[in-house]
């Protein structure tokens, strides 16, 4: 129960950072391997604001966000913009931007790593025992989840219930047939690569309240984030959280039954399992 | 075979020589040198000969590599030298066509995040197995091979690769490669088998990659997971097959040997760097370098004959 109850918790922020990345790759169409890094630098910059200025992080995410925003929106109108250009078809689109991001990946961790160095970073935020259906909890991994539900929650609300959403949406299923219906498509596409970018930096500044982070641990979580948009469909919203879920229980369970070392592998397993029986998703049709 | 073949092949024949008198020469750093230079050219040539016809990113190169001196450090104390190598050929082949059977019937980028994370994969389960079954980290691998010998070693490997890849192009294999790189659904019309001819490819140069590998293991001298498995290798080696250029066999080569002897410099002496260096790389080749140095020479010949041609017209 206890090993449930914290994989759901963890798995909560995996869905803010898989959700950033499936709104990049399922409506900008763009493999964003550098979202990682997005969200090692939304850890240290809650940590900066923690430790010099005493800001809570859920109000740093105030600031946090609109900066991820920008930062990634300003990535693809400057980076990727002219590789979608340039593309004569989505193969070639696909392999260019991999190799770019592939790019920003090693300049951002690198340059994070010369600030900061290799060492594990973290800082005490609500660490009080919270007790909760007969087990003991972090007040602030409680915290972190409840962060996390209520943004993904107005992240719902917003592709579902505004016109901006409903444009967001109608370029992630067909970019021709939006423009059809007098969508601005390259605008749409950077606003959508700008708020996945925020997304995954709340996940990060969440991430960091709980979590013992260093400058080169990017990569992992891009590879996780990366299972989870497969597995839940990609541009699927609700399939990324229920992914996320699962993956965050699973990632608990093996590491607290058989080995902390093997959390990859676990991962490594529910990806092959989703790759041989529902390459299209949890909920995908029979497109894939 | 036509002219311009057999110049290359005679070219080749004196660079082989010419490389093969070097341990006679130099030693120490230059022989060191030589030997990465050899190994990269080695698991370049063998990457581009998937991932240059499919256009498919395999990150999977640490990954077999680190099957391939697992291979020798297990087998080493059973078989001599060279049936180790093949057995690590084979031991990396199995592992490559199991993954690519998941993997390369779907979409391109499944194949890509795949790979992503392999070798992390392998280093993961290694440690877990070393550690909780046979109860030790590393293994040593204690040969009496010198630098001299691996490098004989990686020149055999590479031109059993070159000859490979030359026998590749010209079979009904590199035909349908050529099909599917330019087109798969034309592919697919003309009863190309997409799935198998991508797997089949995979298999070969997974298995050329792990027998880099396997040769490299004495060089370790103490096996352990987190050496073997070195991710950053599988990125080196995209970014130098990419800069040399993917569309011909030996376009690799012109990416290797500057760039080794560049990381070699930078690891020496700025070592906090090299990962800004690599970030670089990969956008100089996507932004400025899109066919490689020797897309720009292949460019650059077709101009000239271009002028000549016209030349001659008027």
């Amino acid at each position: 129960m206890t090993i449930l109850v914290t994989g759901i918790l963890l798995g909560g922020t995996y869905a803010l950072i898989a959700l950033g990345l499936t709104l990049q790759y399922g409506v900008a169409r763009i493999m964003n391997l550098s979202n990682g890094e997005t969200l090692v630098a939304a850890c240290f910059s809650a940590w900066l604001l923690f430790t010099t200025t005493g800001i809570n992080p859920l109000w740093g995410l105030l600031i946090i966000a609109p900066l991820g925003f920008v930062a990634n929106g300003a990535i693809y109108l400057g980076l990727l913009r002219p590789l979608v250009r340039r593309a004569t078809s989505q193969g070639m689109l696909e392999v260019d931007s991999i190799l770019a991001t592939f790019g920003l990946l090693f300049l951002f961790e690198g340059l994070m790593h010369l600030g900061f160095g290799g060492a594990y970073f973290n800082y005490q935020f609500l660490a009080v025992p919270f007790k909760f259906l007969g087990g003991s909890y972090a007040l602030n991994r409680i915290t972190a989840f409840g962060a996390a539900a209520a943004i993904a929650l107005a992240l719902y609300l917003f592709l579902y219930k505004t016109r901006m959403g409903t444009a967001v949406r109608a370029v992630a299923v067909d970019p021709e047939a939006a423009r059809l219906v007098a969508i601005d498509v390259g605008l749409i596409a950077a606003f959508a690569f700008g708020l996945g970018g925020a997304i995954t930096a709340c996940g990060g500044v969440l991430l960091s309240t709980f979590y013992t982070f260093n400058a080169s641990m990017g990569a992992v979580f891009t590879m996780k984030a990366l299972i989870i948009v497969i597995m839940g469909g990609v541009g699927d919203v609700r399939g990324a959280v229920i992914a996320a879920l699962i993956l965050g229980v699973m990632e608990t369970l093996v590491a607290s039954l058989i080995d902390p070392g093997l959390t990859l592998a676990a991962t490594y397993g529910l990806f092959v399992l989703i790759l041989l029986f529902r390459p299209q998703g949890l909920f995908g049709g029979a497109a894939g | 075979m036509s002219r311009f073949e057999i110049n290359l092949m005679l070219l080749a024949g004196i660079a082989i020589t010419c490389c093969a008198a070097l341990p006679f020469m130099t030693e120490g750093f230059y022989l060191t040198l030589a030997v990465n230079i050899a190994l990269y050219i080695a698991l370049c040539t063998a990457w581009t000969l998937f991932s240059g016809p499919t256009h498919l990113v395999s990150l999977a190169t640490a990954a077999f590599f680190g099957i391939g001196i697992y291979a020798t450090a297990i087998g080493i104390e059973y078989l001599p030298f060279p049936l180790a190598i093949l057995c690590g050929g084979l031991a990396g082949a199995l592992f490559a066509a199991a993954v690519g059977a998941m993997t390369l019937r779907l979409s391109g980028v499944y194949f890509v995040i795949f790979t992503l994370g392999l070798a992390e994969l392998a280093r993961q389960i290694v440690t877990y197995l070393q550690t909780k079954i046979f109860g030790s980290i590393g293994l040593f691998v204690l040969t009496d091979h010198t630098e001299g010998d691996l490098f004989y070693y990686l020149l055999a490997l590479i031109v059993a690769i070159f000859v490979t890849g030359w026998l590749i192009g010209r079979s009904r294999l590199g035909f349908a490669m050529r099909v599917i790189g330019n087109d798969e659904l034309v592919a697919k019309h003309f009863g190309i088998e997409v799935a198998r001819s991508k797997i089949i490819l995979f298999v070969i140069s997974g298995g050329f990659i792990a027998m880099a590998g396997a040769i490299m293991a004495p060089r370790y001298a103490y096996v352990e997971p987190a050496s073997a498995f070195n991710a950053t290798m599988s990125f080196m080696v995209v970014i130098m097959a990419l800069l040399g250029g993917t569309r011909r066999l030996w376009g690799p080569l012109v990416g290797v040997v500057p760039f080794t002897i560049v990381t070699d410099f930078i690891s020496a002496n700025f070592p906090e760097h090299i990962n800004i260096m690599i970030g670089l790389a990969f956008l100089l080749i996507v932004y400025l370098l899109k066919d490689g140095v020797s897309g720009l020479i292949d460019k650059a010949m077709r101009t000239r004959r271009g002028t000549r041609l016209q030349g001659a017209k008027s």
